[in-house]
């Protein structure tokens, strides 16, 4: 069983998503997806100054065997992206949860809403 | 009893048996009766192997084996023996792609010694194992430059052959990209109006050199322009003349292909060839088509595989990068087997005697004051002239000599107006070259 | 230790493997380019003439190929390449025919382009064909092309979807975007079929077509299928067949026949054109007659008894330098010559007989997903008792053990454990029992003695490969390999 923090924030795409401040949130995938994927050998990333919108692709990660884009649950700016996951991409199955991917400044608060709950997001794996 | 089928009597009983059926045709049940197939094709029957030998070895006399003058994008160079035994062996010859790498280790070796020479070739850091020919790899070039910048449109040069020109036009029209030439000045690419039409819609320029008129083309400062655009430049050439001329490293580009038939495989009426496709290390993943990269196995012993697939097609589905799904391995083989046997001082020669011969019968042409070249451009082994003389008439005189040269660019596209062709290997002896300027010598 | 050098690793400067005539003319002197020439090193390697083969033999040794043994490898159709074949383009001259030759001088290569044609239209009942796509997906591209164009030329510009079921190639989504269309993906039902409510539910007047595989990915026949192709007509859309598994096909069903409008042939699948490793291949597109002027250029025509060659204005376009791969044209004309009709009308039962003969005999050992009849090809969901959880991948690869090539494995996705079977009509009976043999004591391994199906395979050239190191460290070329060691 995938370990799921409480108190973060999901999406069914297996993406999680932390509020660090105000209107900054920090954004990764979950243990789960990380399991499903297998040992990912590359992340690629948007880059700083990206405007996203919600449920748009950001970014992309991949294994030997599998691919899955990565889903914005928001819409804002990147405002830093992770830089040791280019080098280190297994740092996603070393520790999912804190390999975040991107920072964004999010513009739309009430996006928030709708995402998932740790004990919803805990039913759909 | 037919050879290619081993179904005795006995052999279908037993298995008829055990399926509990009492005829092949039980297993079509599922076939709906309307479409089952009531008589047979309407083909010829069943020959021996000595009536099909005989059939081709007849329709081969509606052939003309003719000596080569011509080149448009294909060459007749010579091709070392040791090719056909390598390349003939059922080993490499009837295998699969390369899927089981433990059982595939040839075929993965010399596809990672292929890249290994086309980017000693190119100078960029990466190729991949090989796309299915020039045009195509071309197409998948200018997919490829409007990929990594997100653009839809690129910049095609009009010197480019036409015939790669149409299929990236092709290509370009259903994937819904636009683009807009380049012109060219003096028979080659005009670098002042590529000046005036790049902009930071374009995502860059294909270009191509030598040319299709055989002219080697100058990019000094092209590649600046592209980049302060945040462009890319592709560079399309004729591999074998990257052994002499500069190369797609020493003019910047970000994206080279083009055709290599000219390394080792037959004119063989337009293929099999196969086409490259490299790039510098920062584009790798948006690279199509397969790669081969080095590993080792569950013992450290040195293996290869193919890598990099979550780009393709049958992991990325609809958003992979290109439906190519296999490359032309076997040509890649023929193009290994043959940088292997030239190695780098024998492709330096190839190029050198070819740039002999052809100046030889370029200057012997200027001669005779039939031919007259209006562009005065370096070239390496191809060439254009100008002449009054009726092609047809070239073309037969030609013909009557065993002789296929000197071809009409006007049948390829009206503006080329009393142009025609020249290409010269290292194969053409004396004799032949002598042969050739006698019968135009001849005709006015 | 088995020979594991690279070419490069042999060179030594000065060697030779070439001959070459003296420069005839060396007053003229390739110098003369200068700021056109290049200046940075080459690095290709030198090596004597023996090196040069015996390294090649060497290497060709580590594969496996259709005359090393049984090779089931599903979807792929690996029958008996005919050594006639080979014979055909070593004894004659087509080899040494320039594309830009004057027709004239050609007219022995237009012919067998143009009887090849005539004799696909003929076993596909599409009534003419294009042999200039070079392999199976540029086929597909193509004829999405002439799907595409069809609409456009009538005017009916809302048509950009094209359908595809869940189980088909993935080559098939990817062609439908490469020419800019959209897919629009449909489940398949309980018994691996097209769903046709499914279906009904996604047509619609953007519909440009439905591409499909039938026999499908799963070995099946769509036994709907005149259903499946009066819906998508009576929509106003096209319908395509993936020839991927023609070869079930021959004898028994024109394509042409089943409705399909468009279609491609995988020439070195069902008319026996080796592989090469994974190309030259070739993909003929096949139309029905009212799509015919929207085939690529150029194209081959015959006016009494000249051959010609022509370029349409209403054709999509060029999309290959000449005629395809010519040569493996050549190949397979040389095929169906040889096994003339009588023989052709075999080829689909013989290959169905074999596959249902695997299915019968393997359905105690491993998972039969789907019931009933397959066609040439059967596909199995992992062992049956299995309880140490040996996967798909240990099978395949412990049967590398056993001197046979493994199946296709993880494909169709719809199954997790996949494992897909084509014996093909050219394997007897005598091989197919020993593969049949040796797949049941893979499966009593796997319950004796497990480990051995993990390791395996221990008797190939290699063991396997840490494909998560060739991803991350990206050594594609021996530059990058000589920049690895020195760091290491």
């Amino acid at each position: 069983m995938s370990k799921v923090i409480d108190g973060l924030m999901y999406q069914e795409s297996h993406e999680w998503l932390k509020k660090v401040s105000d209107d900054e949130v920090l954004i990764g995938i979950t243990e789960f997806a990380a399991k499903e994927l297998g040992s990912v050998v590359f992340v690629d990333l948007p880059e700083v100054g990206d405007e996203l919108t919600a449920g748009s692709d950001f970014g992309a990660v991949e294994s030997v065997k599998a691919a899955s884009d990565l889903t914005s649950p928001v819409s804002g700016e990147v405002i830093e992206i992770n830089e040791d996951l280019v080098g280190e991409p297994e740092l996603v199955n070393e520790d999912a949860f804190n390999a975040w991917f991107i920072k964004v400044k999010i513009s739309n608060p009430e996006e928030l809403d709708v995402l998932l709950s740790a004990e919803q997001y805990k039913k759909l794996i | 009893m037919y050879k290619y089928f081993p179904h005795t009597e006995e052999d279908l009983k037993q298995m008829l048996d055990k399926l509990k059926i009492s005829s092949i045709d039980e297993l079509f049940s599922d076939v709906p009766n309307n479409v089952l197939l009531k008589k047979d094709y309407d083909l010829p029957s069943e020959m021996s192997e000595m009536e099909v030998k005989n059939y081709f070895n007849e329709i081969s006399k509606d052939n003309q084996e003719l000596v080569i003058f011509s080149g448009l994008g294909v060459y007749d160079h010579y091709q070392p023996s040791v090719i056909d035994a390598i390349t003939s062996r059922q080993e490499f010859l009837t295998s699969y792609t390369p899927y089981q790498p433990e059982i595939s280790q040839g075929t993965l070796q010399y596809i990672f010694e292929y890249q290994s020479m086309i980017q000693a070739l190119t100078g960029l850091d990466v190729s991949n194992a090989s796309m299915y020919d020039g045009t195509t790899a071309a197409a998948e070039a200018c997919f490829m430059a409007c990929n990594v910048t997100r653009r839809n449109k690129i910049l095609i040069s009009e010197t480019i052959h036409p015939n790669t020109i149409e299929v990236i036009k092709t290509y370009l029209k259903f994937k819904g990209y636009e683009f807009d030439f380049v012109g060219s000045k003096d028979g080659v690419f005009d670098k002042e109006d590529f000046k005036n039409k790049m902009n930071k819609d374009y995502a860059g320029v294909i270009v191509q050199n030598p040319n299709f008129f055989g002219f080697i083309e100058n990019y000094e400062g092209v590649s600046d322009i592209v980049h302060d655009l945040k462009g890319v430049l592709v560079q399309n050439s004729d591999i074998s003349t990257l052994a002499v001329l500069k190369t797609p490293k020493e003019n910047d580009a970000d994206i080279a292909c083009g055709e290599c038939q000219s390394l080792g495989a037959p004119v063989a009426f337009g293929g099999p060839y196969l086409g490259y496709l490299a790039t510098v290390s920062k584009h790798v993943r948006k690279l199509p088509g397969r790669i081969c990269g080095y590993t080792t196995d569950t013992l450290g012993r040195r293996s290869y595989v193919l890598t990099l697939q979550a780009r393709e097609q049958h992991i990325r589905r609809a958003k992979a990068n290109s439906n190519i799904c296999s490359n032309q391995s076997l040509m890649a083989l023929f193009v290994t087997v043959y940088m292997s046997v030239m190695g780098e001082s024998g492709l330096k020669e190839v190029n050198k005697q070819s740039y002999q011969n052809a100046h030889y019968l370029y200057n012997k042409l200027l001669e005779t004051g039939k031919f007259f070249d209006n562009f005065k451009q370096p070239f390496l082994k191809e060439f254009v002239l100008e002449t009054k003389i009726n092609h047809d008439l070239i073309r037969e005189a030609l013909v009557k000599n065993n002789i296929f040269g000197a071809y009409s660019l006007e049948s390829i596209d009206e503006s080329y107006e009393n142009l025609v062709n020249f290409a010269v290997t290292e194969k053409r002896t004396t004799a032949e070259i002598d042969k050739l300027i006698t019968v135009l010598e001849r005709l006015s | 230790m088995s020979y594991d050098k690279l070419i490069f690793e042999l060179s030594k400067e000065g060697r030779r493997a070439y001959s070459l005539k003296k420069a005839s003319y060396p007053q003229y002197d390739i110098n003369d380019l200068a700021s056109n020439l290049r200046t940075i090193e080459l690095n290709l390697p030198e090596v004597s003439e023996l090196d040069c083969v015996r390294h090649y033999t060497n290497i060709s040794k580590k594969n496996f190929g259709v005359e090393n043994g049984f090779y089931p490898l599903g979807s792929c159709t690996m029958k008996y390449n005919p050594k006639i074949n080979e014979d055909i383009v070593k004894t004659t001259n087509f080899a040494k025919l320039h594309p830009y030759q004057p027709v004239n001088t050609v007219q022995g290569a237009l012919k067998v382009y143009y009887e090849l044609q005539k004799s696909l239209s003929e076993i596909s009942g599409l009534e003419e064909f294009s042999l200039n796509p070079y392999a199976g997906a540029h086929g597909e591209l193509i004829g999405l092309m002439v799907m595409k164009e069809y609409h456009l030329s009538r005017k009916d510009f809302k048509r950009n979807k094209v359908i595809i079921p869940d189980s088909a190639h993935g080559t098939n989504p990817a062609s439908t975007v490469v020419c800019g269309m959209e897919v629009v993906e449909i489940k398949s039902n309980a018994k691996g079929m097209v769903d046709v409510e499914s279906l009904k539910s996604v047509l619609s007047d953007e519909i440009a077509g439905m591409m499909l595989t039938n026999p499908n990915t799963l070995g099946i026949f769509e036994s709907d299928i005149c259903e499946i192709t009066k819906l998508v007509h009576d929509a106003g859309g096209l319908m395509y067949y993936d020839g991927a598994n023609l070869n079930a096909m021959l004898g028994k069903v024109k394509p042409g026949e089943m409705g399909f409008d468009i279609m491609h042939i995988n020439l070195h699948k069902t008319f026996s054109t080796p592989h090469g490793g994974g190309g030259p291949g070739d993909g003929p597109v096949g139309v029905k007659d009212f799509l015919k002027k929207f085939l690529p250029n150029p194209q081959v025509k015959k006016l009494d008894d000249y051959y010609y060659i022509a370029n349409e204005a209403d054709a999509i376009g060029r999309i290959s330098s000449f005629f395809g791969n010519f040569l493996v044209e050549l190949r397979a004309y040389s095929y169906i010559l040889n096994l003339g009709k009588e023989n052709l009308m075999q080829v689909g039962g013989f290959a169905t007989l074999n596959a249902n003969y695997v299915r019968e005999c393997l359905r105690e050992d491993y998972i039969l997903p789907i019931k009933g009849y397959c066609m040439h090809e059967v596909v199995f969901d992992g062992l049956l008792d299995n309880p140490n959880d040996i996967k798909t991948l240990d099978v395949a690869k412990r049967l590398l053990d056993y001197g046979m090539h493994a199946p296709t494995i993880y494909f169709p996705l719809l199954f997790h454990q996949a494992i897909m079977i084509e014996p093909t009509e050219t394997e007897s009976l005598q091989t197919i029992d020993e593969f049949i043999q040796v797949m049941k004591q893979i499966a009593k391994e796997a319950k004796e003695d497990p480990e051995l199906l993990r390791s395996a395979p221990l008797s190939t050239p290699i063991s396997r490969s840490d494909e998560v190191f060739a991803a991350k460290h990206m050594i594609f070329s021996y530059r990058d390999y000589l920049e690895y060691i020195s760091n290491k």
